[in-house]
């Protein structure tokens, strides 16, 4: 930028670049404190969540606050899994997401493909369908859902809240077929050329070119279901077969007295994987938001 | 030769058109099994439930408008829960939408290390339920809660935060300032996508940055203002977990959020039929609200190419 403006032949060009990007860099610096200053309000919470995990029970009802604690007590991370059975929650959560990431990511592929790539009458009604189906609050099938699931014998089982994602998730569907449909045809015909059907077309064309998008299709089911809360809280009554949101609750109601330093401490482990995904796959993460965000 | 090839041709290509939509129901299957099973089916059942008397042990007894009549009229707890949700809105969705919106224009202008700040300030967004619940009780503790002592600190006494009932839903509405990193991402990239020429052609014009903001930037963002309206008004009405977790209503049902409401009679007071009305007197509240939105879109959304039929 420097070197651009050293080197413009008129002077008054100088003069002018320069007292446009002496304005323009101070615009930008004070823009980068409030960005900063924002950024800091954004992590004190959880600076104070990881600070207050550490204290011993007396520190944490201490004011004025303490930020670093006298004494860093990572026992109650010890104490936290025996107040509640953590490790099961924590095995139980990823059981089931281990298994609504696979469901979740297989039958929306397969969707995807068929209304990215085939042709068949109605389809664009039935897509419009999908969509509308995104748009549809929850509540509106929570109860019919709970009384299937219950005539099914499956309440207390993790089937409800497994089973729903193996018939394809319609968010997910949207944002792979949007990719799929960035994938030229030409491929298509060169496959059909060498012989291949559709599902030669979907397995060897379309899979292998849209990993960014399953990988992102991927995370989101393994949020939303690391995370979510009402449908175990609903359809969980034995206390070993609890998820992680539902055990931590359990944590709040079953105690007089609020532990807080371990309730954080269990917080934080039960944000840790979530970190780690986002931490790794924070770029598909984030292009996912935008996708969705920006309709297509 | 040729008579038989064209003859043999169009029933093959008949054929093959017939594969193909063979194929696609195939591979559509699990969508459209699971639309039938998940979405149809329940709604159905929804409908005819919501005018019948269900408590789950004794069979279902057709009531008429019963319950439609008794959430409209007779039930405090109804209209409760819809001034909670929509005082909730109107704080939290216009708040979310300008605080997003100006961190996104700040983020626009080429500041150093942006995926830093875009990583902070997305954090929150993916740690999201029951933890953020539990650690957001704890910031909002009077006594011992990081936010009193800060106000503290310069000399404000903070108020009670959820345990108060003027102040438990501006409690909810901060808590959720702590998560628009989603819809700043989707500003950012909005900003980011609009193109450079425009703003060119307005110097040209003589703008200066101030009209190149409200003729340039304002109109070419406001189809994802738009779109982010909407899935606020929906999410206000489907507040579940923190509701749940934090308060459970209280105190006095100054947070019974209508999802909470609606929840709490299918599932602790066991009023099925209830609890389907209250869905479907939401589902048109919702389906009101947006169509207002997208009928008074063509009043403040522009979109490029003039085409005002901008869906989802």
């Amino acid at each position: 930028m420097a070197t651009d403006v050293s080197t413009a032949p008129a002077t008054g060009v100088v003069r002018l670049l320069g007292r446009k990007s002496v304005r323009h860099s101070v615009q930008i610096g004070v823009s980068a404190v409030i960005i900063a200053i924002g950024a800091i309000v954004t992590l004190i919470p959880l600076a104070w969540m990881l600070s207050t995990s550490v204290k011993s029970n007396g520190e944490v009802f201490l004011v004025p606050i303490r930020w670093i604690p006298s004494k860093i007590v990572l026992s109650t991370y010890v104490q936290a899994t025996q107040t509640i059975p953590f490790l099961i929650y924590a095995v139980n959560s990823a059981h089931i997401t281990l298994l609504v990431v696979i469901g979740t990511v297989v039958s929306s592929s397969l969707v995807a493909f068929a209304f990215a790539r085939l042709r068949a009458r109605g389809r664009d009604l039935m897509f419009l369908a999908l969509l509308s189906t995104m748009m549809l609050p929850a509540e509106v099938t929570l109860v019919p859902t709970y009384l299937i699931f219950k005539a099914l014998g499956w309440v207390d089982t993790y089937n409800p809240l497994i089973v729903p994602s193996y018939f394809a998730d319609a968010f997910s569907v949207f944002l792979l077929r949007q990719f799929y449909m960035t994938i030229p045809l030409e491929l298509d015909d060169a496959a059909k050329i060498d012989g291949s059907g559709y599902t030669g077309i979907y397995w060897r064309i379309i899979l292998p070119l849209s990993k960014p998008a399953l990988a992102t299709v991927a995370i989101f089911a393994f949020f939303n279901s690391w995370n979510s809360f009402e449908g175990p809280l609903i359809y969980l009554n034995t206390m070993t077969k609890y998820t992680i949101p539902v055990g931590l609750n359990f944590f709040l109601t079953e105690h007089g007295s609020t532990p807080w330093n371990q309730m954080m401490a269990a917080s934080v482990m039960a944000m840790i994987p979530c970190l780690i995904v986002f931490f790794f796959a924070q770029r598909t993460f984030i292009q996912g938001t935008v996708l969705t965000g920006l309709k297509g | 030769m040729a008579r038989i090839a064209n003859a043999r041709s169009s029933p093959r290509r008949g054929s093959l058109a017939r594969r193909e939509e063979l194929a696609f129901y195939l591979f559509a299957s699990p969508w459209l099994i699971g639309f039938i099973i998940w979405i149809a089916g329940p709604m159905v059942i929804s409908l005819l439930l919501s005018f019948a008397d269900y408590d789950i042990i004794t069979p279902p007894s057709f009531s008429g408008l019963d319950n439609y009549v008794q959430l409209l009229t007779n039930d405090d707890l109804v209209w409760q829960s819809l001034k909670v949700t929509g005082l909730y809105s109107l704080g939290a969705i216009p708040l979310g939408l300008i605080t997003a919106f100006v961190l996104a224009l700040l983020m626009n202008q080429k500041v150093r290390g942006i995926a830093g700040f875009r990583t902070i300030y997305y954090m929150p967004a993916v740690i999201a339920g029951v933890p953020v619940a539990l650690l957001w009780m704890w910031i909002l503790n009077p006594d011992f809660g990081i936010l009193n002592n800060a106000l503290a600190f310069v000399g404000i006494t903070g108020p009670k935060w959820l345990f108060s009932e003027s102040w438990v839903i501006p409690a909810f509405v901060l808590m959720s300032l702590w998560t628009i990193g989603a819809p700043m991402i989707i500003y950012l990239a909005g900003l980011q996508g609009i193109p450079q020429h425009l703003y060119e052609a307005a110097e040209l014009d003589g703008a200066g940055p101030w009209s190149k903001f409200t003729h340039v930037t304002i109109p070419m963002i406001t189809p994802i203002i738009f779109f982010n309206a909407i899935i606020g008004v929906i999410g206000s009405f489907q507040i579940f977990t923190p509701a749940y977790v934090m308060t459970n209503g209280g105190p006095a049902n100054a947070s019974l959020f209508y999802g909470l409401y609606l929840y709490n009679n299918a599932f602790r007071y066991f009023k099925m039929g209830y609890a389907s009305a209250l869905a479907w007197l939401m589902f048109f509240i919702i389906l009101a609200l947006s169509l207002l939105v997208v009928r008074s879109s063509p009043y403040w959304v522009y979109y490029e190419g003039g085409r005002g039929d901008g869906g989802i």
